[in-house]
């Protein structure tokens, strides 16, 4: 029988009595008796983190942990689960809250972690039916603020808060709003960003897909506190369902009265409007956006003055996500006390993430800040997709970076991204294993960029094309070493001297990969990259596999004997490093 | 209707809540079950509208009145496409994985007639999914 498993068992200080350093022992010598010792890996590990219930063992791979473990139990665990492979189910870990046994920790760990705020309704109710959303407490907030609040006082509360605008850019929602509450005039807007433009992000159309009204709430709430009577949702084409569910949502909060005239016979009117794009990238700048939505051509403009001074049809306007309001709602059901406890010191609340790549769980998370990109990727993600070695996160689509091994621990807030070279965007999390190629990623995202580019202004436009150019030339092999030191001098200059965010970020893709990457990129420019696939000839055992699966037919050799392949004609497809059974296929 | 205070936004409140008491513990006194259907444009994609067509027609050939199909937003099991909710009272609510079209049918005998377990597509067992009470 085998029976590759590990055993761990936790060697934390809280719980190391000496109970515990005989439980090691005698669990070593009750392997050796059932003669399970050359067959079972038995390590010590650090602590699990529910002490509570110590003595803990937890069996890999079946990932099964058991707690509260007295000698006699060991018996147990060896005879029904290391021979049978029968769990012993009155060991198994209960679950405090749920009074659930939990087997395996993978199955609890994707919604452990998790904390939803912004995501809170999505998958819970009927995005069509009103109904449904009022009895998660919907529009109990706007009915609490028309009913008790000062608009000044609830600028107030999001103010301390502590919600930064969840876009990317984390700008503080509510002194965003007290700017354009401050402004002179009557008329104002308050304006709805729906413009996701990522590729690989859809925390936005999921939240309008799922949870309409909770935006639609939130931006009547937001239209009270500036003194604005009109709202516009920026919503892109692409998203039909998303347009066909707000519409149905809108109609329905009119004929509750939640929108239109003298809303809880209050003083206070809003109408909401969708207004709908063409799905340009550079319309998610807000500039460009409020242009875009006056029936202009979607170009940014300088900054100052921003839309909180003049904005759509040149009147004060505010301009938040989809996911900065999903969150208003709840802060002001639960108080800014509540929310400002979630999260790093800077950066509070929650962030939805779209997790991506390499890795077995994709899914739409939410997480605190200050959550781990190794608890993301490894608690939540599962790990890398047929165990392969970790490479890189990529975070923030087109405008972010990568970030690399090192800083697989680093908290994610707005600051500490940044300060990786990354951005929070808007929440894309592309996951990359040892098998992805930097350079080629990057050339992706210029390519991106350089066709989103509006063309108003010259580094974006021009620079970004040259960008592209030269990656391009890296990747066929056709450059020289001087290409990367005119790469690196362009992507700093289109950095500092582009007009919006679109070109100011466009060079992060590149410069975060240089900075970690840099000997990929040299492999291509001093044409040192191998990009065929060989194989090694001591370690093949001859068994044709390769030269079966190959589609262009360059791989030879006999039965039994080395096969070779023919490397003016690999076309590197990796088929042959796929079905080799003995690891003989070198990558490139 | 038109809702003008606080109050009668609380009672119509009431008057839903047992939903969502169903939905999230499992509580609820008549026989009523509900079946959630994860169906944003990526569960559709992944094929959720299939599944909620042939449940449909099978819940309307066995004539089974007590059973409601409800689409819902993205349950954000990407990976896990089509999901589903299964809320029987008096049961902490299930969630499953992958229940594609031509699982639809084993899906309504074993889950909802007989009310055990699709073994290989449950996801998890509890519904503890929202660390937050809202």
């Amino acid at each position: 029988m085998i029976n590759n498993r590990t055993l761990l068992i936790c060697d934390g200080l809280s719980c190391k009595t000496p109970h515990k350093v005989k439980m090691f022992n005698l669990l070593q010598k009750k392997l050796e008796e059932n003669d399970l010792i050359n067959t079972i890996n038995l390590v010590k590990t650090s602590c699990f983190g529910i002490c509570s219930q110590g003595p803990i063992i937890k069996v890999l791979p079946d990932d099964i942990v058991y707690v509260n473990i007295k000698k006699e139990d060991l018996d147990l665990i060896i005879t029904n689960h290391l021979l049978q492979n029968n769990i012993v189910d009155k060991l198994l870990y209960i679950n405090p809250l749920t009074k659930e046994k939990i087997k395996k920790e993978k199955e609890s760990k994707f919604y452990q972690k998790q904390y939803r705020i912004a995501l809170r309704n999505c998958g819970l109710i009927d995005p069509e039916n009103i109904n449904e959303y009022i009895a998660v407490k919907g529009y109990e907030a706007l009915a609490t603020v028309l009913t008790e609040n000062t608009p000044l006082e609830v600028i107030d509360i999001i103010k301390k808060a502590k919600l930064r605008g969840r876009g990317g850019g984390g700008f503080p929602t509510g002194l965003k709003w007290e700017f354009t509450a401050k402004q002179p005039g009557n008329e104002k807007y308050v304006i709805c960003n729906a413009d996701e433009g990522d590729p690989g992000a859809f925390m936005d159309r999921s939240i309008l897909e799922g949870d309409p009204h909770s935006v639609l709430e939130a931006m009547i709430i937001a239209g009270y506190a500036i003194g604005a009577n009109q709202g516009l949702i920026y919503l892109r084409a692409e998203y039909p369902l998303a347009i066909k569910r707000l519409t149905i949502a809108i109609n329905q909060a009119k004929n509750y009265g939640f929108l239109g005239k003298n809303i809880f016979e209050s003083n206070f009117s809003f109408d909401i409007e969708i207004r709908l794009g063409a799905g340009a990238f550079v319309c998610g700048e807000e500039t460009a956006l409020i242009h875009s939505m006056e029936g202009k051509r979607g170009e940014p403009t300088k900054k100052p003055p921003f839309p909180s001074v003049s904005g759509f049809r040149s009147k004060p306007s505010s301009v938040n996500n989809v996911e900065t309001f999903a969150n208003i709602p709840s802060i002001i059901l639960n108080g800014y006390e509540w929310f400002s406890s979630i999260g790093t010191e800077n950066s509070k609340g929650t962030k939805v993430f779209a997790l991506a790549g390499k890795i077995n769980n994709i899914g739409l998370i939410e997480v605190p800040m200050g959550t781990t990109l190794r608890e993301i990727i490894y608690d939540i993600g599962g790990g890398i997709i047929n165990n392969k070695k970790f490479k890189a996160v990529q975070s923030g689509g087109p405008s972010g970076g990568v970030i690399p091994l090192e800083y697989l621990d680093t908290p994610i807030d707005y600051e500490s991204l940044k300060e990786i070279g990354s951005m929070m965007g808007s929440g894309g999390l592309i996951v990359l294993d040892e098998d992805d190629d930097m350079v080629k990623l990057a050339k992706f995202y210029l390519d991106f960029t350089q066709d989103e580019s509006c063309g108003k202004c010259t580094p974006c436009r021009i620079g970004t094309k040259r960008m592209y150019e030269i990656l391009d030339r890296l990747t066929k092999m056709e450059s020289n070493p001087d290409d990367l030191d005119i790469l690196e001098d362009l992507a700093i200059n289109i950095k500092n001297s582009s007009l919006c965010g679109l070109g100011q970020t466009a060079p992060n893709p590149v410069l975060s990969t240089m900075e970690f990457f840099k000997e990929e990129y040299e492999a291509y420019a001093y044409k040192t990259k191998k990009h065929t696939y060989s194989i090694i000839a001591n370690k093949c055992i001859g068994c044709t596999k390769c030269a079966k699966v190959c589609p262009v037919e360059c791989i030879t050799g006999s039965i039994k004997n080395p096969h070779i392949i023919d490397e003016s004609q690999c076309i590197a497809c990796g088929a042959c490093y796929t079905v080799c059974p003995v690891n003989a296929v070198e990558k490139p | 209707m038109v809702i003008k205070s606080k109050r009668e936004l609380t009672e119509l409140r009431k008057l839903y809540k047992p939903i969502i008491d169903l939905r999230e513990k499992g509580l609820g006194k008549n026989k009523n079950i509900e079946i959630l259907i994860g169906m944003a444009t990526c569960g559709i994609a992944s094929g959720a509208k299939d599944t909620y067509n042939e449940l449909k027609t099978i819940i309307e050939q066995k004539k089974m009145t007590h059973v409601k199909l409800i689409q819902v937003g993205c349950i954000g099991y990407c990976y896990m496409e089509p999901t589903i909710q299964v809320c029987i009272p008096g049961k902490e609510p299930d969630l499953y994985g992958k229940i594609t079209y031509d699982k639809a049918q084993e899906f309504i005998d074993e889950v909802i007639i007989k009310q055990t377990y699709l073994k290989n597509n449950l996801l998890i067992k509890s519904f503890k999914k929202y660390g937050a009470s809202i």
